[in-house]
């Protein structure tokens, strides 16, 4: 077993009165595709949020538990959410490109952080493009607005974003679920060529999806962690009742 | 009734009254332009007024016009700047944002000469400002930061919040997303807003009577050093505005030409602010198109 690069314990999430999640414990190896599955409301995206501290965002929550990232707790008082945002990086379910050139948007996190030297982005820009699967739709108009490009385009490109800053964990919150079956197979064939390289956890509505690309699922419920294990065992043989009936289509 | 008629009667009533508006802005427009674009001469958009005698113009009144705008928008932008991207990227809703949202509310809602009065007493009396162009920029401040302050607000909010995440995805912090990728995405939208604030600034008169003053000095347009007192860009001195000057002529205006000048003055005015209308549309295009895809 390889070493476990984000650990989960206890975790409880509150917005306001409600509890939203209710105790979660959940490590992540490093490397590999975890994906997250439950039914709509089950926390599953919540959970994805506090990874990288997105949840700060919204007024009102509360989180209680620590979440562990190489063992440092990312929620310490003097945790700096830039730092940690720059190894756990994100991709959202609307593909959302800046409105600035395909070129541009890739090296944004870099160019922000100082990177000046032309000859050194442009080898970013080709390698994470390359790693997104999208290098050679769109390498003859990287000045033209992103904007442009198909949404699937848009995607992958969203995730050449990620990898540019170097991340060691992506997170993706339904990448797929405003994409076109084409589009959709598109990325899942880009993340199942970056599983070696990171530790991708996604939180996904469509379970052969999940079935098709990752390497362990965990089954989320009403708040709770139901079930993790390999792909494999969840789809053949859960543990768990709550799980097969899922599994099986008999609700949610 | 069937509701076949219903809809049509809904819809020519509709037609109707658009159609009003449209003929009531036209016929404002043909009248001033008609009657003012045949006083219009180079002569006319530069030389000084005269007070008794033919043949003045409006050159000093319209350079003041515009160096007012720019002196009230280098002080009013930068303010309201600031405050909308305290209220709509920072602030959370408390007693505190509300108040400030309900100040802008009513400050917004002021009658533009009760924002003259209150300059004529804080900035011309009390800080003896006296008449002058500060005063007036200062006024106009006041006047135009509610306004600008509301319309960059809801630029900002036209961004969608996924761009705000996607930069905060990317380790950027939150000042960084809102200058490096909000604040571009936005700029069209902005510039818009400030272009507008413009035109209804240049039009001002009532705030401008009582600060920047009723009177035109003649003007050294050789002498460019602001400390001199008939130099163009002496902030000190008293400039009456064109807007200011319309409504003076037409009040105790004692040249024999006063109709004609009231009437160039009035075409001169409407047409800047048209222009200011139509550079923002042109502007705000052309900039989105450069800063989405430079």
């Amino acid at each position: 077993m390889s070493e476990e690069i984000l650990t989960t314990q206890d975790l409880h999430l509150y917005y306001g009165e409600k509890e939203a999640l209710k105790g979660i414990n959940l490590n992540f190896d490093a490397k590999g595709i975890t994906a997250l599955i439950g039914p709509s409301g089950c926390g599953k995206s919540t959970y994805l949020r506090t990874l990288n501290r997105m949840n700060d965002l919204i007024p009102n929550v509360t989180i209680t538990g620590t979440i562990k990232f190489k063992g440092e707790n990312l929620y310490a008082p003097n945790a700096d959410t830039v730092e940690i945002r720059k190894e756990i990086g994100m991709v959202f379910q609307q593909p959302n490109p800046f409105p600035f050139s395909i070129y541009d948007n890739v090296i944004y996190g870099l160019r922000i952080a100082g990177e000046k030297d032309k000859e050194k982005l442009d080898a970013v820009v080709e390698k994470s493009l390359r790693q997104a699967a999208v290098w050679d739709e769109v390498k003859d108009h990287l000045h033209e607005s992103a904007l442009a490009l198909s949404g699937g385009q848009q995607q992958r490109v969203c995730i050449a974003r990620v990898l540019a800053v170097s991340p060691e964990i992506i997170l993706l919150d339904e990448p797929t679920s405003a994409l076109d079956p084409v589009s959709s197979s598109q990325i899942e064939a880009t993340l199942l060529n970056l599983r070696h390289d990171y530790t991708i956890i996604i939180v996904t509505h469509n379970l052969q999806q999940a079935s098709r690309i990752a390497d362990r699922t965990a089954f989320f419920m009403n708040g709770e962690l139901v079930e993790v294990d390999q792909t494999k065992n969840i789809f053949m043989n859960p543990a768990k009742k709550q799980t097969e009936d899922y599994i099986s289509g008999r609700f949610g | 009734m069937d509701s076949k008629k219903q809809n049509k009667i809904a819809i020519g009533t509709l037609y109707g009254i658009a159609g009003l508006v449209v003929l009531i802005l036209l016929a404002l427009l043909g009248y001033i332009l008609a009657s003012g674009l045949p006083q219009l001469s180079w002569h006319f958009l530069t030389a000084p007024a005269k007070a008794f005698l033919k043949g003045g113009g409006v050159g000093v009144q319209l350079f003041n016009s515009f160096y007012l705008l720019i002196l009230a928008m280098a002080i009013s932008f930068p303010i309201a700047l600031g405050a909308a991207i305290y209220l709509y990227e920072y602030a959370r809703d408390n007693w505190i944002t509300t108040t400030i949202r309900t100040a802008i509310e009513i400050l917004s809602s002021l009658p533009s000469v009760v924002v003259g009065l209150f300059g004529f007493l804080f900035f011309v009396v009390k800080l003896r400002l006296g008449f002058s162009i500060l005063s007036g920029a200062f006024a106009l401040t006041f006047f135009n930061l509610p306004l600008l302050t509301r319309s960059i607000e809801d630029s900002l909010r036209t961004i969608d919040l996924e761009q705000r995440e996607g930069g905060l995805a990317l380790g950027l912090s939150r000042w960084e997303t809102i200058t490096r990728v909000i604040l571009p995405a936005a700029v069209p939208s902005i510039l818009t807003g400030v272009i507008l604030s413009a035109g209804r600034v240049f039009g001002e008169a009532a705030a401008l009577i009582y600060t920047a003053g009723q009177s035109a000095p003649a003007l050294n347009f050789a002498d460019w050093n602001p400390f001199n007192i008939s130099s163009p860009l002496n902030p000190m001195r008293p400039a009456e505005t064109l807007a200011v000057h319309i409504w003076k002529i037409n009040s105790e205006g004692i040249m024999p030409d006063a109709k004609a000048i009231s009437s160039g003055s009035s075409a001169v005015l409407i047409i800047a602010i048209l222009l200011f209308n139509f550079a923002a549309r042109y502007v705000g295009k052309r900039l989105y198109k450069r800063l989405t895809s430079a």
